[in-house]
Order: structure tokens, then C-alpha cells, then sequence
């Protein structure tokens, strides 16, 4: 058993280091054929001279290929807006699509190949790690044995490792997607098998990547808390929404000529559902586009109330949400390296609570330039000054680089409990009008702090529970670690009367005072 | 202003402290000579296995005794003089109070084995045990347990949890024999097994080997088997912490005297936790009752009397709970390791041998004393009603599911205890739980 674990660890590694590798191994030549079949006519003549430096020369790494041909559109641009020639100026990314097209090597030859060896011996390596503990981890319960001593889950080396290297990820996916042009025609074979006509993005890579984790790292979710069906049901739910909701269904309204529509994403963290090229797709792509609207609209403005009245917000951050998703399962590691202490509970409303503001005054001017057709409001560039901004900061820096990239370092849940818009108007609801609590056994608790210790989103449940209090906190995403933890069967997820959640007499076993929350 | 000081740091000494802060405007002191901090003395082992840091089991953030204005100092106190109310700590400095609350805990038992002062050979109950055990435990291979109760098995836990061997003697013919019924017992007995754990029962320790270094290499039980190991753990129960006034004239017996109200003889002074011992329990209470919640009640009750609003120490139904490995226990009311006069009981085991439940009743009323749980959580306010109440066996378990705190989707065994109950109370059937739609699909 342990063997087949070292084992599937060394081809789990393996495959790791192949795909790392893989943004290493191309060589980039520009021609003149690759030129003039993928640069508009308009901009050939202007880009031409300034590529000519380029041609037929071999790259051996994306990065100064990529630098030179931006250096030439660059220029080029700059020379047009010096002459006021301002419809001459370039807005297209030719890095991507020249440097797709420039590059070859083993990616381009035997891109099936080492997909197999990257997400097939990955994935198979990664289960013979994780599948023997059903048997080498003793009988089913809870597994935090040694985690505070661990160099991946206590912020050590491999911690530090891992979130470098997630942080390097999303940045270069965000913000200079060329460079890892390997990677996205790697992930090609899975594009071309849902979709022949179309040709992986960095956002598909992104997507494949980010389902892939989840599945696996779900399996490894179920199998360590397999005497809770709570969390199989919703590691199942969770897993099953990124890949049918997130990953396929999209994939398939594509290849139907359909728009692409996340059915489970809702604004406002979708924040680009209001922009005018997104209403505007979905309003003329037919019945189907029109249904899309209404149902993301109803999705936030009835679902959200609803739902969250009978069963709190976990119904969506964890039981259906992507980030939630990532959370659960690959992000489960690190869900003890929250802050619970006072201050950040400070800085998470204020954080979270402007982020929320800050989301509905660009959603506003979106829709008001819309409607009125303009694009400013109150004298104010809205795209420059708000939309742009929101996406740059918010929905890449925040949400992606920090909230996935920090796992390690802050747990799992930064964005959702720092910076998701969505979550604080979920918490909202939950926090004024639910049926939802954490509801406290009587004086049972014994003040351990597995329960505060293991909670993602930074709750000191402990406070609460010790006191004989219900919990009701509009962060909590009810993901139930805490009422698993409890070593003394304290906590319990509950959607009951209202009227219970608050003010009830407390039970701490002591007939000599009576006390009420 | 009035100076309350408190000796000892634990849920007892906080609790009564953060009550007075609430009631009054006294000045409070705690002192305590283990750690600078409150820290939850039931969460130790989960620091030993890395599930918490130590920052984690203290249950309040450093700043919050100044805030609320508690004087935390960290020294040893050797002596009181009650005349002059004046305490004397290890440094040869002082201390004046108006009221004292003795909150001195416990300490772990010895019973003078031959050995027992052995490098490699101790009890765990402070934060000093702890980094001792840490120290101990380097390099070891094999241990020895002696003792059958709640910290024993935890010390089970924690060095099974580094790998080490766990030889687990206990004295009784089940686990936990002095509190456990031999059903409930010989269920956790199995899941020691389960994982590894060798129990040897009705085992005594005759005494510690010595490796001719002063260290432990074995021990030998008292039918002369040796057993090699390089750790004994001597958890043998504990006794109340009474040193500091022992020999002075405060009344002790096994513990520090106190009244309904928690006072001592001396005036001013009170004791409370594990270290108070009462005069005149309630009825369904023991005099002595180490346990953390009596530490937390008692704290909350004293600190009315000392604020001007005196109040008897009255707790109500008896509770408890702790965890075996991965069962649960949660216990309500009396259940004693053999029946009551005049009492019977109900069991069901579930077929995983993991779940059971016992219920106590009276033979001739059916009116029910007491609940033992394994592997099922169950609400403490359910059956606190239900005790006080007195109400009778079949009617707790007709209402069974009202009770069941187990988290969503957890199968429910209701049902088949119902049925257990119908079919040897054929006179007094209750109805039986039916399954949801959902259940039965997932079930
Ligand atoms: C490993 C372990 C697990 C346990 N698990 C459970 C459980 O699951 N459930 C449960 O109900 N109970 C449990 N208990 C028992 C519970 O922890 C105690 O009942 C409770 O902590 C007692 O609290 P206390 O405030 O009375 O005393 P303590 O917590 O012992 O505090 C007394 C403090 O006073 C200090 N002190 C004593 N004398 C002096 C002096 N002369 N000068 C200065 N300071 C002094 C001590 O150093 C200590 O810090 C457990 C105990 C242990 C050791
Ligand atoms: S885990 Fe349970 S016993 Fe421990 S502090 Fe939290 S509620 Fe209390």
C-alpha cells in the first residue's frame, strides 16, 4: 500500500514537473507565411518593417519573443498616436495568436501525448496517493494528525512553494497569457473533443485546470471525511456543478451555436453579467439568450432570498459556487491557516462590504451607460475609471492571484471571505432573514478550538459555542468542518424556526443562573 | 475597590474572573505559576498531534485581559497568610487581597510504583507535561499506558498518532471500568483494537524497569510478564490540587472544603473546580467532580456571591461527553457501571458495533435516570428536560429523533431502537420513526 503511494506520488510529481517544463521546451520563429495569415491586412503594412527584425529568427522561450513582438506593436501604436492617426492604432492581440502560430517543437507534435502524460499520469498518480489512505489512514474520522507539522499545510517550505508558484500562475494567465502558450495548446485534444471548431484559449486552459483539480482533489475531500455524508453530498455537489455547470455546459451551448452561460455564475460576482457586450450577446442570440438574462437575473434577485431563507448561503458557496468548489477540495489543506482573531474579522467588513459598493457603482454607470447609451456618468470615463479597474484589481488581483494564490499562506477562503461582492450580499441575508444557525449543544463545549481552528472563514465558533451561544454570522459558508471537528458533538448546521436563532435562554447545565443570549 | 485574587488560570479561575469583570468593578488578579495565558487544558493532546498550535487552544486573544481589565500574573504562590490576607509567591514577593478564589486544579496520581521516578516515565496534565512528553517520546518506539480513563486514552491517541506502539494496561475487565457499564466498555475496547491499540485488561502494574541509566526500558505487571518500552504513561486518575493549603486553616479533605455557596471556612476565601471538594452535594451529585464544566459553572457561580448576590452552587442534571478515538460519548444524567437498585436497562448496539445507547429507568415507574451514548450526538436540552422531568422510557423513546443532534444526512437509528423498544415492551409500543423519501434512497 505504501508503495503504491510513493508510487503515484513520483507520477503525480512527474507529471507536474513535465507540465512546468513544458513552458521551456518550444522554439518560436516568426515567418512571413505565419505573418500575413494571421495579422489583418490593414495592420500588415504598418507591422511589416517593424517585424521584419523578427523573421525567421528562433526563440527559444516565449517570454523575449513575446517582449519583441509587443515592442513592435508597440511602436507601431505609438507612432500612429503621435500622428493622430488614431484608426491606425492596433487594438488586437497578435501575441497570442502570432506566438500559437510560431511556435513548434514537441507541443505541436505530440501535444496527445504529453496530455496523457501530464492530466492522465497525473491524475491516476495523484489518486494512488490519495486512495490507499482508506485503508493506511485507519478507520474512518478525522485526519488532522500531524497537519501543524507539515511543511505543506503549517506555511512551510512546500506551502511557500506552492502559493509562489500558484501566484506565478495566475499572474501570467491574467495578465500575459502568450507566455504560456504551451500550456494552452496542451490542454487543445480536450477543446477540439467538446468543440472541433474551436481552439483552446487561456481561458479553457484555465477552466480544464481549475475542474481538474476539483475532481481530484474532491476524491481526496470524500475519501477523508467519509463518516460525514454532509461532506460527501457536498464535495459530490460541488464537483458535479464545476464540471457539468462551469466546465461542459458552456462548452456545448458554443458548439450549438448557443452563448456561452455559466447557468450557476451570478452577478455580482460575475461582474461582467451587466456589460453592454454581454447583454447585448445574450439579448440577440434568440430565446435562448433571452432566457440566459432572465435566469441570471432571477438567479440573484429571487433565488438568493429564497434560498438562502430556508438553508443559509451555504446553498451556494458551498454546495454549488466554482470558488467555493476550488475551496472544498483543493483548498481543504490549508482551511486552518485563516486569521480568526478580532482585527481580521475588522478588515474582513470593511474589505469585503467597499469591494460590495464598489461592485454595485460599476454595475450602476454599466447599466446607465447602457440604457442612456452614453459612456460616461458624472463627468466619469466608465470604463476607464470603473469597469476596467473593478476587473483589474478585483475580479483578477483580488479573486484570483490573492484568493487562490494565498491558499497557502492565509486558507483557504481569502477572496470569498475578504473579497467576494456575492458573499457579502449572501451573508446579508443570511445574517437578517434565514433559517439557517450553527446551533450550540448546551454546555457541552469544552473550549478545545478544533472548531475555530478548522473554520476557513476565520470564525472564532469557539466564542459562541463556549458561551452556549448559536452561531449566526453572515460569513459562514456552512461547510460543516466545524460541527465535524467537534470532538464533543457540540455544533450542529441547522435550518429551523426563526425565531430560535437569537434570544434563547442558554443551557449551560448550571441551575444556579439564568442566562440568555 | 476590592481586590479579588484569584490563584489558577484555568476554566474555573477565568470563568469566575470574566463573571466578576461582568458584575463588578473590582480589581481582579489571577495568578498562575503554568502558563501566562488560559489555554484549554482538554485541547493538550490535539497539540501533541498537530492538530492545533497552542496558540489555537487558548480560547481568548491576548488582549483580552487588559481590555477587560484582568491582571494576569505568571508566579508560583507557595503560602497564605489568611490573617493578614496576604498571599506570598515562589519569588519571595507579595500580594494583599480582600477576597481569594482558590482555583488550584489537580494533579496527576503516583502511586509509588518501584520506578516510577524514571526518566521516560509521567502523567500528563499541565502545559509542562506536555512539552515533557514531547521531550520523552523522541525516538520511541514502544509505550506503555497504565490506567483506564478519559486522559489515558487520550495519551493512547497521541502517541499512537506519532507511530508509536501503544501497550494500554488497564486494571478493570473493560475500558474505563470505574464508569462504564461492560457493554459500552467492551465497545471501545473493539475500536482500541481497531487501531491498533493492544488493551490488555485486568492487568496491574507491579513495577518500572530501569535500563541501569535511570531511564525506562520496560515494566513488569504483577504476573511477572515484562514488557519492553522506552515510555510509561501513568494515568491513574487525579486528586485536587490542595498543597497550598493543606497544612494551613482552611478545612480539606480529599479537597479544599467548601458550602453551598463555595466558602470556605476561612472567610473571604472560596475555592472552586477541580480543587473544591463540597460539603453537602445535591443528591445526584459527587463531591469532587474534576471535570470541565463544573470548573466553568462554579466559576460563573462564585462570581455572583463575591459581586453581593449570593448564590448556591446549583447544578442540575448531571453531563458529560469526551471522544474515544472516533467515537463519541455524550452522557445525561445517572449511569452507573453496574445498574442501580430498583433500576434497568435498555440497550441497543448498532450492528457496526460503533453506536449504542443505554437508557437507565427505574424498573417498576419506567422513569428514566440516565443516557449513555456512543457514536450518536444528541441534544443536550432534549434530555436535560427530559431528566428533570422524570419522564418514563417509553414516552423518551417515542420522542427519540427530537433528541438526535447528529448533522444532516447522518443516517438516523431511531427507527431500530423503536423497534428494539417495541418488541421487549410489547405493553407500551411507540410509533416507530419512519424514513424520509430521501433516506431511503441514499440510506
Ligand atoms: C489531558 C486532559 C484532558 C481532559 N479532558 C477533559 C474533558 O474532555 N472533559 C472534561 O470535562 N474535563 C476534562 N479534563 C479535566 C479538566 O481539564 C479539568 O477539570 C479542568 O481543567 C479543571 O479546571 P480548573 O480551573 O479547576 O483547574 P486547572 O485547569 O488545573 O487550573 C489550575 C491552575 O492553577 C495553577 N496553580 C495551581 N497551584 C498553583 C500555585 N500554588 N501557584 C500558582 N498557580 C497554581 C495550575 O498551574 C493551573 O494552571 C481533562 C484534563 C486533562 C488533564
Ligand atoms: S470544537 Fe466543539 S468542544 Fe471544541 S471549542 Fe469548538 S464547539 Fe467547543
Amino acid at each position: 500500500m505504501k508503495t503504491i503511494r510513493y508510487t503515484g506520488l513520483i507520477a503525480f510529481l512527474f507529471s507536474l514537473g513535465l507540465f512546468l517544463s513544458l513552458f521551456f521546451t518550444s522554439t518560436y520563429t516568426l515567418t512571413e507565411q505565419i505573418f500575413t495569415s494571421n495579422v489583418k491586412a490593414e495592420h500588415q503594412e504598418t507591422l511589416g518593417p517593424e517585424l521584419a527584425g523578427m523573421m525567421d529568427r528562433e526563440y527559444s522561450l516565449s517570454i523575449p519573443f513575446v517582449k519583441d513582438l509587443n515592442a513592435a506593436v508597440n511602436t507601431v501604436n505609438e507612432r500612429m498616436r503621435s500622428e493622430q492617426q488614431w484608426d491606425k492604432v492596433i487594438y488586437d492581440d497578435y501575441a497570442g495568436s502570432l506566438t500559437r502560430a510560431s511556435t513548434s517543437g514537441l507541443i505541436q507534435d505530440q501535444t496527445t501525448l504529453l496530455f496523457i502524460l501530464v492530466f492522465i499520469v497525473g491524475a491516476v498518480g495523484a489518486l494512488m496517493f490519495i486512495l490507499p489512505q482508506i485503508q493506511l489512514g485507519g478507520p474512518a474520522g478525522i485526519k488532522h494528525n500531524g497537519i501543524f507539522f507539515n511543511a505543506l499545510n503549517n506555511r512551510g517550505w512546500i506551502g511557500m512553494l506552492t502559493g509562489g508558484l500558484l501566484v506565478v500562475f495566475y499572474v501570467l494567465l491574467y495578465f500575459y497569457p502568450a507566455y504560456i502558450t504551451n500550456w494552452i495548446i496542451l490542454v487543445d485534444p480536450v477543446q477540439k473533443l467538446l468543440n472541433p471548431g474551436a481552439t483552446s484559449s487561456q481561458w479553457f486552459l484555465y477552466g480544464f485546470l481549475y475542474t481538474f483539480a476539483v475532481l481530484v482533489m474532491g476524491v481526496r475531500m470524500i475519501i477523508k471525511y467519509r463518516h460525514s455524508k454532509y461532506q460527501i453530498f457536498r464535495t459530490i455537489s460541488v464537483m458535479f456543478f464545476q464540471t457539468a455547470f462551469a466546465f461542459l455546459i458552456p462548452e456545448i451551448l458554443v458548439r450549438l451555436n448557443q452563448p456561452y452561460f455559466d447557468f450557476k455564475n451570478m452577478w455580482p460576482l460575475d461582474y461582467d453579467f451587466f456589460d453592454a457586450w454581454h447583454i447585448n450577446m445574450l439579448t440577440t442570440s434568440g430565446g435562448t439568450g433571452i432566457f440566459m438574462f432572465a435566469w441570471g437575473i432571477s438567479l440573484f434577485a429571487i433565488g438568493v432570498p429564497l434560498f438562502v431563507f430556508f438553508f443559509g448561503k451555504r446553498w451556494y458557496c458551498s454546495w454549488v459556487c466554482g470558488c467555493g468548489g476550488l475551496a472544498e477540495t483543493v483548498g481543504d489543506p490549508f482551511r486552518q491557516l485563516s486569521d480568526k482573531s478580532l482585527k481580521a474579522w475588522q478588515i474582513e467588513r470593511y474589505l469585503i462590504h467597499a469591494v460590495l459598493i464598489f461592485g454595485l457603482l460599476m454595475t450602476g454607470a454599466v447599466v446607465y451607460n447602457f440604457i442612456s447609451g452614453t459612456n460616461s456618468i458624472l463627468g466619469i470615463d466608465t470604463y476607464n475609471y470603473l469597469r476596467k479597474p473593478y476587473g483589474f484589481l478585483i475580479g483578477s488581483i483580488f479573486s484570483g492571484v490573492i484568493g487562490t494564490g494565498f491558499y497557502p499562506f492565509m486558507g483557504n477562503r481569502v477572496w470569498c471571505r475578504f473579497g467576494c461582492p456575492l458573499a457579502a450580499y449572501l451573508g446579508a441575508v443570511q445574517k437578517f432573514k434565514s433559517r439557517f444557525r450553527i446551533t450550540t449543544n448546551g454546555g457541552q463545549c469544552i473550549s478545545c478550538g478544533n472548531c475555530s481552528t478548522y473554520c476557513e472563514m476565520g470564525i472564532d465558533v469557539r466564542w459562541y459555542a463556549q458561551r452556549g451561544q448559536n452561531i449566526i454570522r453572515s460569513s459562514c459558508v456552512g461547510c460543516g468542518v466545524c460541527s465535524a471537528v467537534c470532538p464533543r458533538g457540540v455544533l450542529n448546521l441547522e435550518n429551523r424556526d426563526e425565531d430560535g436563532r437569537f434570544n434563547q435562554p442558554i443551557l449551560l447545565g448550571n441551575d444556579s443562573i439564568k442566562v440568555s443570549n | 475597590m476590592q481586590h479579588t485574587v484569584i490563584i489558577g488560570n484555568g476554566v474555573a479561575g477565568i470563568t469566575a474572573a470574566r463573571h466578576i469583570r461582568k458584575l463588578s468593578d473590582n480589581k481582579i488578579t489571577v495568578i498562575s505559576g503554568e502558563t501566562d495565558h488560559f489555554f484549554s487544558r482538554t485541547a493538550l493532546m490535539y497539540i501533541y498531534m498537530g492538530h492545533m498550535k497552542f496558540e489555537n487552544t487558548k480560547p481568548y486573544e491576548d488582549w483580552f485581559w487588559s481590555k477587560n481589565k484582568i491582571d494576569l500574573m505568571r508566579e508560583w504562590v507557595t503560602s497564605i497568610d489568611f490573617d493578614g490576607k496576604t498571599i506570598v509567591f515562589k519569588n519571595g514577593t507579595s500580594l494583599t487581597y480582600d477576597q481569594l478564589i482558590l482555583a488550584t486544579g489537580s494533579q496527576s496520581n503516583f502511586f509509588g510504583w518501584p520506578g516510577q521516578d524514571l526518566k521516560g516515565v509521567q502523567g500528563l496534565y499541565s502545559y509542562q507535561d506536555l512539552e515533557l512528553m514531547e521531550e520523552n517520546t523522541k525516538n520511541v518506539k514502544s509505550a506503555v499506558i497504565l490506567g483506564g480513563g478519559l486522559i489515558g486514552v487520550e495519551m493512547a491517541e497521541m502517541l499512537h498518532s506519532r507511530g508509536i506502539h501503544v501497550t494500554y494496561l488497564i486494571r478493570e475487565s473493560h475500558f474505563w471500568g470505574n464508569m462504564l457499564p461492560k457493554e459500552e466498555g467492551t465497545l471501545i475496547d473493539n475500536h482500541l483494537a481497531e487501531h491498533g491499540i493492544d488493551l490488555r485488561t485486568e492487568t496491574e502494574l507491579e513495577e518500572i524497569l530501569d535500563d541501569g541509566n535511570g531511564h525506562v526500558k520496560g515494566i513488569k505487571t504483577k504476573t511477572g510478564e515484562v514488557i519492553d518500552c522506552q515510555f510509561v504513561g501513568l494515568t491513574v486518575g487525579v486528586h485536587p490540587n490542595i498543597d497550598l493549603v493543606k497544612d494551613s486553616k482552611v478545612e480539606t479533605d480529599r479537597g479544599i472544603l467548601v458550602d453551598e455557596k463555595l466558602q470556605t471556612n476561612v472567610p473571604d476565601v472560596y475555592a472552586i473546580g477541580d480543587c473544591a471538594q463540597q460539603k453537602n452535594p445535591p443528591a445526584h451529585r459527587r463531591p469532587i467532580e474534576a471535570v470541565w464544566y463544573v470548573g466553568r459553572m462554579m466559576g460563573e457561580t462564585v462570581a455572583h456571591t463575591i459581586t453581593g448576590n449570593e448564590t448556591k452552587y446549583q447544578p442540575g442534571v448531571w453531563f458529560n461527553s469526551a471522544k474515544f478515538f472516533d467515537i463519541e460519548y455524550h452522557n445525561y444524567g445517572t449511569v452507573l457501571p453496574t445498574c442501580q437498585e430498583g433500576c434497568s436497562e435498555f440497550y441497543w448496539e448498532c450492528h457496526d458495533k460503533k453506536k449504542c445507547i443505554k437508557v437507565i429507568y427505574e424498573t417498576n415507574s419506567l422513569k428514566v435516570k440516565g443516557v449513555n451514548l456512543f457514536g450518536i450526538r444528541n441534544r443536550h436540552e432534549v434530555w436535560d428536560n427530559w431528566l428533570s422531568q422524570e419522564k418514563t422510557l417509553d414516552h423518551i423513546i417515542g420522542n427519540l429523533p427530537e433528541a438526535n443532534f447528529d448533522p444532516e444526512f447522518f443516517t438516523h437509528w431511531e427507527g431500530e431502537i423503536q423497534e428494539k423498544f417495541n418488541s421487549e415492551f410489547s405493553d407500551k409500543t411507540v410509533n416507530v420513526r419512519k424514513r424520509g423519501f430521501l433516506e431511503k434512497i441514499f440510506a
